[in-house]
């Protein structure tokens, strides 16, 4: 389709955006690959193939799994009852659901770690029953389940929300029961959205930072995750295994977008279709 | 939400299972997002409000504060001009690689913060590309506030582009077209035909922007050398006192921004209400996908 170009403004409003992309965005990356790549194929396996990065990577991506997989559940929960039920302080939940998106980082963190250290409101109990959250992978997980939780409800919420409930009535009108009409109906729908606010979750797990370092103990090869591991060689001056290692996060981050983009927009589609 | 009394109950609409739901998932949720913030309030006045009072006032403090509000002075309106004209750029016009410069606009969402000051330290360090001749040129942008404004930039760049994209793309060209065959200029055409259009949505993306600018901890962390008094925000003054073992010291700087988180969720809910902000996105950090024309 032809379209003359008649709205002005174009060269202003694109040399603007793209100094700006140019300046703040493509330079620094690219200086990072450039530095990452400088190392040599050799130097650079033996940095992000060595036993405490590799061990970072497991945490990282063990903790984001498991954070992931309990905000699938609790997310889909959630998004549920806000949406399929009415009670006091319905909105007042809808709203607050956002926290871990607007409280920083570090707040979040120091917040986190008072709750779960062993003297705290839940650490104490956990404890005595046997179950120690700060200072240990699971005080990751709950960091990293925490600062993801809104990306799964708030993906899944408007799905659920334009649920057509003539098929629901269908169902039933069929004699399905709650429950299989939940697995072969419901879910069968959400789960493109499911998906992709679960792939947005878990890229958000891979690279926090603030809201983990402080609950998490940080113990080599137990409690440190990758993005600790890149702080620390920085600070130790070894700025090539820190370029390393944060292009290692650079190009995990590039699949997961990858990955994001395609899973919305699948869902996008799947739910223009139906 | 409203359940008409004639119509048959929708699956999960029995009492039992309605209960068990919504109390399992409040009880969750209060523990999980509502503890953090009762237990910050509660720990930043555990010494009293004296205590509280001397923290907030010490020079320390006063200082982080005023760093963190001028970053936040310099980045989020540097970021709005961006993300009005990348928004402008993109779906007011036509041009080869439209779609590619989008995906890069977003690309900070999905970096860690710790990669981003990594890669600022790259570029302006010593050992990255300009840091020998800005050296010698005697300008110092690391480990001083032209660092921390670049690294809060990056981190915060997609903000209020992603805010005004999808909207503007939905509305089309015909009015801006129309303002322009009928003589007005440019800046005419935007501040009088798109700017009321897109006022919420804009102010809705500089608001979360902003939340996200002023509690910036990773990216921050790398590039501000924490040095006390000189290069600490208000996050890495929390850091540190907490690691001071004041953590009641901590609690009571961490309140303000907890007092800011609640402020930006109030103002979210009463942009929302104003139309702005899609629901078919999480608030802050999802890729923007184009609906298909």
């Amino acid at each position: 389709m032809t379209r003359r170009r008649i709205i002005p403004g174009l060269p202003l409003s694109l040399g603007i955006t793209l100094f700006y992309v140019g300046l703040i965005i493509a330079l620094p990356l690219g200086a990072l690959v450039f530095k990452a790549a400088s190392l040599g194929p050799e130097a650079y396996w033996n940095i992000i193939s060595s036993e405490r990065a590799v061990a970072s990577y497991r945490v990282t991506v063990l903790s984001a799994l498991a954070a992931t997989l309990f905000n699938l559940v609790f997310g889909l929960a959630l998004a549920w009852v806000l949406v399929r039920y009415s009670f006091p302080g319905r909105r007042l939940v809808d709203a607050i659901v956002d926290l871990p998106f607007a409280l920083p980082t570090a707040v979040a963190g120091i917040a986190l770690t008072t709750l779960f250290a062993p003297n705290g409101w839940f650490g104490g109990p956990l404890l005595e029953a046997g179950i120690r959250v700060a200072y240990t992978p699971i005080g990751i997980v709950i960091a990293m389940a925490f600062t993801s939780l809104p990306f799964i409800v708030r993906t899944v919420q408007p799905v659920l929300e334009d649920l057509d409930p003539a098929l629901e009535e269908a169902a039933q009108s069929l004699g399905g029961s709650d429950v299989s009409i939940f697995w072969r109906v419901i879910l069968p729908i959400l789960w493109p959205a499911l998906l992709a606010g679960t792939s947005l979750a878990f890229a958000r797990s891979l690279g926090e930072f603030g809201a983990i370092i402080f609950i998490a103990g940080n113990q080599p090869f137990s409690t440190e995750i990758t993005a600790l591991l890149a702080f620390i060689r920085l600070e130790e001056y070894d700025y090539q295994a820190a370029a390393a290692i944060a292009s290692v996060m650079l190009i995990t981050a590039f699949v997961m977008l990858a990955v994001t983009n395609l899973m919305q927009a699948r869902a996008l589609r799947y739910t223009a279709r139906t | 939400m409203h359940h008409a009394t004639g119509r048959p109950p929708r699956v999960g609409d029995a009492p039992a299972i309605r209960r068990t739901l919504i109390g399992l998932v409040l009880i969750t949720g209060a523990l999980l997002i509502l503890a953090p913030l009762v237990v910050i309030g509660v720990q930043a006045f555990s010494m009293g409000v004296g205590y509280f009072g001397a923290t907030i006032a010490h020079p320390d403090t006063r200082h982080a504060i005023f760093l963190t509000v001028a970053t936040a002075l310099i980045a989020v309106p540097v970021n709005t001009i961006f993300g009005v004209a990348a928004a402008w750029a993109v779906t007011k016009h036509d041009f080869r690689g439209r779609r590619f410069l989008i995906v890069i606009i977003e690309i900070p969402f999905s970096i860690s913060p710790i990669v981003a000051g990594v890669a600022y330290l790259f570029v302006y360090g010593l050992q990255g590309l300009f840091g020998p001749a800005l050296q010698s040129a005697d300008i110092r942008i690391l480990f001083a506030l032209p660092g921390i404004m670049l690294a809060s930039m990056f981190v915060t760049a997609p903000f209020v582009a992603r805010e005004l994209i999808p909207l503007m793309q939905a509305q089309g060209r015909d009015l801006e077209e129309a303002a322009t065959s009928l003589g007005a200029s440019g800046w005419r055409t935007f501040f009088s035909v798109t700017l009321p259009n897109i006022k919420w949505a804009l102010l809705y993306g500089v608001v979360l922007c902003n939340a996200r600018v002023m509690g910036e901890f990773g990216a921050v962390s790398v590039v501000s050398g924490n040095i006390r008094g000189q290069t600490n925000t208000l996050p890495l003054h929390i850091e540190l006192l907490y690691h001071d073992y004041n953590s009641v010291g901590a609690f009571a700087a961490a309140s303000i921004l907890a007092l800011l988180a609640v402020v930006t969720i109030i103002a979210k809910v009463l942009l929302e209400r104003q139309g702005a902000g899609r629901r078919s996105r999480p608030a802050l950090a999802a890729p923007i996908v184009e609906a298909k024309p």
